[in-house]
């Protein structure tokens, strides 16, 4: 059977992405019919009625499922369509109390028109009672209208669909979430409706556990929880996990009634991670610091050479004293890359996933290649790039690993290229 | 910080990970607080496999809890058993450490617990 989503008309390059990831966790065929970028109406075919619920039904970017009873690019093609393919179905809602609703994306209809429109569907024959609240069957007209219609001077859409409502998703959570209505948030804290996205592509799922090495004021955590993983989080500034006085990241998890979802939050530096080598986490979901915002930086000392003794004041060790804090040095952006997916290969089950967020100056052009590993495969690439972490079974052998070579400079500048374009204005230095 | 996170980290000294004796951290001077988590059958059974519980075993002694058998419960073993169950419930994700440190076996290195954050980053030394 062939069913219709609503998807919102934004982060359009997200939706089939969200859409296809919801297919794997749900496991089901999903097969897309139809799709256009600049369309929020695509058709797909799932094994069921129930499978196309189950589907959309935690989607951040769809709105909504229908079944699909017809479609034409004008009424008269709509209403044949309609007796054509789901004639059969009519007689079911016969008796049900029903309702219509009317969809216009990118275009508008009175009032008056919109109860002429839904009257051409009078051949449908449901004789059961209309209510506008809590009818037992929602029929939706969607007509799809070219841009910018009203000022091309263009009358009529180009596309009409009838459909039945079958489930919602939950687009709405994603006002919950607003960062605006946080507790606890820090610079360079996640959009809320793009950490929810990002925690569905990645599969986050209840009995799963998920983990952000760069955890901040844990957005993808809360995410992830949201969707009912165990979420783990650190980062090598403890400030940001720790916060002040009641306002810190657990704060959030309190705030969403997310706490039987928090895994632990702990300060530590990915390139000298203490977590031990074993295939633990289902995702892995980041968004490491690029460098601009925030010093990327790890553990060590500028010049390796110096503090390789234990330094000792009055007698103490002053490493064992709380007020010691270790030194840092800046790191490059493309080496860590590397160390996020050569850890990612090492901790994550097989078929887990790995998704972070890359750098992009503006949409046309993608300034850093993306990193690869023999054990994952990239499942989406482009400013947010998704690998699955298959079997040992299926990596290729002496597929060796093209790690990139690692800087030698010392200023963040040199050991980050897009630092260093970023601040130069993107002139063709990076290409 | 839980026993389950205990359970999942060893010494940040890179030439510890490799030795036996860096893992698991032993708890020292620790307090321990309780927290009330909603059970959760499917989390332990997908938890499970993940363990080392060895590790676990040493941890739930040092921290005197009672003795774990010595053998891991199968799946079915555990989704049998309601008691063993809210048994490992308890300790993997009720019991947090809320003061104290963790020491590693083989260096020695000491990693301070405070308000149930453990910080893990090394002095320049150690890096």
């Amino acid at each position: 059977m062939e069913y219709m989503i609503r998807f919102t008309q934004v982060h359009e390059t997200f939706r089939l992405a969200e859409i296809h990831a919801l297919a794997v966790l749900e496991n089901m065929n999903l097969e897309i019919l139809s799709y256009s970028p600049t369309s929020p109406f695509c058709f797909i075919k799932v094994p069921s009625e129930e499978a196309a619920i189950r589907l959309v039904r935690r989607s951040i970017l769809a709105k909504s499922i229908y079944e699909v009873w017809g479609k034409g690019e004008n009424y008269v093609e709509v209403h044949a369509n309609v007796h054509n393919i789901s004639s059969h179905l009519w007689p079911l809602y016969k008796d049900a109390s029903f309702k219509f609703s009317f969809d216009a994306f990118q275009g508008s209809r009175t009032v008056t028109e919109q109860r002429k429109l839904i009257e051409g569907f009078h051949f449908l024959g449901f004789e059961g009672p209309i209510k506008m609240k809590g009818a037992e069957q929602d029929f939706c007209i969607c007509e799809d209208w070219k841009f910018d219609a009203v000022g091309l001077g263009v009358l009529e859409p180009e596309s009409i669909y009838l459909g039945r409502y079958l489930g919602g998703s939950e687009r709405d959570i994603v006002g919950k979430y607003d960062l605006k209505k946080r507790k606890y948030i820090c610079t360079t804290s996640m959009d809320a409706e793009l950490a929810l996205i990002t925690a569905n592509i990645t599969l986050a799922a209840p009995g799963k556990l998920f983990y952000d090495p760069f955890v901040g004021s844990g957005s993808f955590p809360v995410a992830a929880a949201h969707f009912g993983a165990l979420a783990f989080g650190s980062d090598i500034d403890g400030r940001s996990i720790r916060g002040k006085g009641k306002s810190n990241l657990l704060a959030n998890f309190v705030q969403y009634g997310l706490t039987n979802q928090f895994g632990d939050s702990f300060v530590a530096d990915l390139t000298n991670t203490p977590l031990r080598t074993a295939r633990i986490f289902d995702g892995i979901v980041c968004d490491p610091p690029y460098g601009v915002r925030e010093g990327l930086k790890v553990l060590g000392s500028r010049d390796s050479t110096k503090g390789k003794e234990v330094v000792f004041r009055d007698g103490k060790a002053h490493h064992e004293e709380d007020s010691y804090i270790p030194p840092k040095r800046p790191y490059s952006f493309l080496a860590m890359l590397d160390d996020i997916l050569e850890f990612a290969s090492i901790s994550l089950v097989d078929h887990g996933r790995l998704s972070f967020w890359m750098p992009t100056a503006n949409d046309q052009d993608q300034e850093i290649k993306i990193p690869q590993h023999p054990c994952l495969q990239i499942t989406r690439s482009r400013r947010l790039i998704t690998y699955r972490r298959i079997p040992d079974a299926e990596v290729v052998a002496g597929d060796a690993r093209t790690e990139r070579a690692r800087e030698n400079g010392v200023n963040a500048d040199d050991l980050n290229p897009f630092r260093k374009g970023y601040f130069k204005g993107f002139k063709p230095i990076l290409r | 910080m839980k026993v389950l996170t205990l359970n999942f980290l060893t010494c940040a000294v890179k030439a510890c990970k490799s030795t036996s004796t860096s893992f698991p951290l032993h708890p020292k001077d620790c307090e321990l607080v309780s927290d009330t988590i909603e059970p959760n059958a499917l989390l332990i059974l997908n938890i499970l496999p993940r363990i080392d519980w060895n590790a676990l075993i040493t941890t739930a002694s040092e921290l005197g809890f009672p003795t774990l058998p010595a053998l891991p419960p199968t799946r079915d073993e555990l989704e049998s058993n309601e008691k063993m169950m809210s048994e490992l419930h308890t300790l993997l994700l009720e019991t947090q450490i809320s003061e104290g440190s963790l020491v590693c076996g083989n260096c020695g290195h000491e990693y301070k617990i405070k308000e149930g954050i453990a910080n893990f980053l090394l002095p320049n030394h150690l890096v």
